[in-house]
C-alpha cells in the first residue's frame, strides 16, 4: 500500500473521436487498478466519472500531472477538449492508436464531409428524410440556443492539433505497457525525451513473432485470411497473406500473431519510417515472386483495399494525407 | 464556377510542371548522360535524383515527393533482365504497380506516377518520355498534394 502522506498525481483520461476501448483498456489493468488509484486521483475521466467540461475549464493549469488523450480529433468538441486538456496537463499524452496517427477514424479522410453527410443523413438503406434535414451547429428553441459540435472534413491526430509530450500506440495500447508508463510517472523515474513513442520496444512485430519465416519469400498469390488453412506456424506473409508485421514496431507482444490473426499495424511504425504505408508497398513488392507484368498485375488485382489496409491506423498521419477530392 | 474552373483560375500563367525524376544509375541516369551530351532538347521539367538501382526505390520517395510538391513522379531503370543487382527492377516494378493502385484510391490521377525502362544507350527515348510526360502534366495541371496535406480542413 502506498504511504498516506505521499502526494497523489492528478490524471485524467479523455476520449475524442474514439470506440472507447482505450478507456476500456486503462479498466484493463484490473486488480492494478487499486495501485493506481493508491498513487492517483482521476480529476476527469467521462467514462467512469460525471466531470463536467467546465470543471476541467475551471481547473488550474498544468494541474493535472498526467492526462492520457484517446482518440482522433474530428470534431470542434474533440478540438476544444485538446486544447483545455493541454493546458491543464502536464504530461499530455497521445493515448491509443486515434490520438497517435488518427487510427480507425481516420479512414474517413478516404472520404469528406459532405459525402459522408449524404451517405448518413440521405441514401443509407434506413433512412427516410424527406425533408433532407441535416445536423445544424446552432439550433434556437424557445429555452435558448442549443449546438453541437462541428463536424469537421478532416480527421487529425493530436499531434496535428496540439503540443504532445508522449505518444503510446496501440488499438487499444497493452495495458502493462500502461502501467510501465505509468509507474515510470508516479515513482519519479526518469521520462524520455518529449515527443517519444514509449510503450514500445523498438523492434519490429517480425522480430518478436514466433512463426517460422523463410528467407527468400516467393508468393504468387496473395490470399485473405479466410482463403488459407493457417497451420499456426507458418509466417503469414510465406502464405501469401498481408500482414502488417515486418512495418510495425512491436510493443503489444505480437497480439493478433498469436491469435492467428495477421498483424493489422496498430502500433504504428519504426522509429525512422516517415510513411508507414509506403514500407508496406515496400515489403509486398519484395515478396511478390514474379517478373512479368501482366502476373504481377493480377496478383495485385487480389490485395483488395490496398490503401485502406496499409494506412488502417495511419492515413492522417500519412504523407498524403487525405483522399484528393 | 466548377472546381475544374477554379483549379485553372489559380494555375499561374508561368507555371511548368515539376517532375522528381529517380533513374538508376546504371541505365536511366546514363542515359540521361548521353541526351546531354548529344544535346538533344526536352522540357526542363524533371529534378533528376540518381539512385543505384530502380530497386532502391523506397515507395516513401514517391510520397515524400508529392507531399513536397511534385506535380510528377518519373522513375527510370534498366530493361527486365538487365538489372546490375540482377532483379532490383522487377521489385521496382512490383511496387510501382502496387503504389499506382494506392495513389489511384487517394485521388491521383494516373499519369502522374510513370516508370520507364530506359537503358544507357537509349538518351532519345529519355528526351521522348520526358516530353511525353511533361505534356501530359501540362495538360492535368498542377498536383494539389501539397495544397491539400498542407492546409487541414476543419
Amino acid at each position: 500500500m502506498a504511504n498516506e502522506s505521499k502526494p497523489k498525481i492528478k490524471m485524467a483520461v479523455y476520449w475524442g473521436a474514439a470506440c472507447g476501448g482505450c478507456c476500456v483498456s486503462v479498466l484493463d489493468v484490473h486488480e492494478s487498478l487499486f495501485a493506481v488509484i493508491d498513487a492517483a486521483d482521476l480529476v476527469f475521466w467521462p467514462i467512469a466519472l460525471d466531470t463536467k467540461y467546465a470543471d476541467v475549464e475551471a481547473m488550474e493549469d498544468a494541474s493535472i500531472d498526467l492526462c492520457l488523450f484517446n482518440g482522433a480529433v474530428r470534431n470542434s468538441e474533440n478540438e476544444h477538449m485538446a486544447h483545455v486538456l493541454r493546458k491543464k496537463s502536464k504530461i499530455l499524452v497521445a493515448y491509443g492508436s486515434c490520438a497517435h496517427m488518427g487510427g480507425i477514424p481516420g479512414l474517413a479522410n478516404f472520404s469528406d464531409r459532405e459525402s459522408l453527410m449524404r451517405r448518413v443523413y440521405d441514401e443509407s438503406e434506413s433512412t427516410e428524410n424527406p425533408d433532407k434535414i441535416r445536423p445544424q451547429h446552432h439550433y434556437e428553441v424557445k429555452e435558448g440556443t442549443l449546438e453541437i459540435p462541428v463536424f469537421y472534413n478532416d480527421v487529425m491526430s493530436l499531434g496535428q492539433i496540439t503540443d504532445v509530450d508522449y505518444y503510446i500506440p496501440g488499438c487499444p495500447p497493452q495495458t502493462e505497457r500502461l502501467v510501465e508508463v505509468f509507474m515510470a510517472i508516479v515513482t519519479g523515474q526518469p521520462l524520455p525525451p518529449k515527443g517519444s513513442v514509449i510503450g514500445v520496444s523498438g523492434l519490429a512485430q517480425c522480430d518478436e513473432c514466433t512463426r517460422k519465416k523463410s528467407d527468400q519469400r516467393s508468393v504468387k498469390q496473395i490470399f485473405r485470411p479466410w482463403e488459407i488453412e493457417d497451420d499456426g506456424e507458418t509466417c503469414f506473409m510465406d502464405q501469401g497473406v498481408i500482414c502488417m508485421g515486418p512495418a510495425t514496431i512491436g510493443g503489444c507482444g505480437v497480439r493478433c500473431v498469436k491469435g492467428n490473426a495477421p498483424c493489422r499495424g496498430c502500433y504504428g511504425p519504426m522509429p525512422e519510417v516517415r510513411d508507414m504505408g509506403a514500407k508496406l508497398i515496400s515489403t509486398i513488392g519484395t515478396m511478390i515472386d514474379l517478373e512479368k507484368e501482366e502476373e504481377i498485375e493480377k496478383v495485385i488485382e487480389q490485395i483488395e483495399d490496398p490503401a485502406g489496409t496499409f494506412y488502417r491506423f495511419s492515413l492522417p498521419a500519412a504523407k498524403i494525407r487525405r483522399k484528393l477530392s | 464556377m466548377s472546381d475544374n474552373q477554379i483549379n485553372k483560375q489559380a494555375i499561374p500563367a508561368n507555371w511548368k510542371p515539376r517532375i522528381a525524376a529517380f533513374f538508376c544509375n546504371w541505365c536511366t541516369y546514363t542515359a540521361s548522360d548521353l541526351a546531354g551530351v548529344s544535346r538533344l532538347k526536352y522540357p526542363a521539367t524533371i529534378r533528376v535524383i540518381r539512385i543505384m538501382c530502380s530497386g532502391r526505390l523506397d515507395p516513401q520517395f514517391v510520397t515524400d515527393a508529392f507531399a513536397e510538391g511534385a506535380d510528377a513522379v518519373l522513375i527510370g531503370g534498366c530493361h527486365p533482365g538487365d538489372c546490375h543487382y540482377a532483379n532490383g527492377n522487377y521489385k521496382c516494378l512490383r511496387r510501382v504497380h502496387l503504389l499506382k493502385k494506392v495513389l489511384k484510391q487517394m485521388g491521383l490521377e494516373e499519369e502522374r506516377l510513370r516508370l520507364e525502362w530506359i537503358s544507357a544507350s537509349e538518351g532519345k527515348r529519355l528526351a521522348e518520355v520526358v516530353s511525353e510526360m511533361s505534356e501530359a502534366i501540362l495538360k492535368l495541371g498542377p498536383c494539389k498534394v501539397k495544397q491539400v496535406v498542407e492546409h487541414y480542413e476543419k
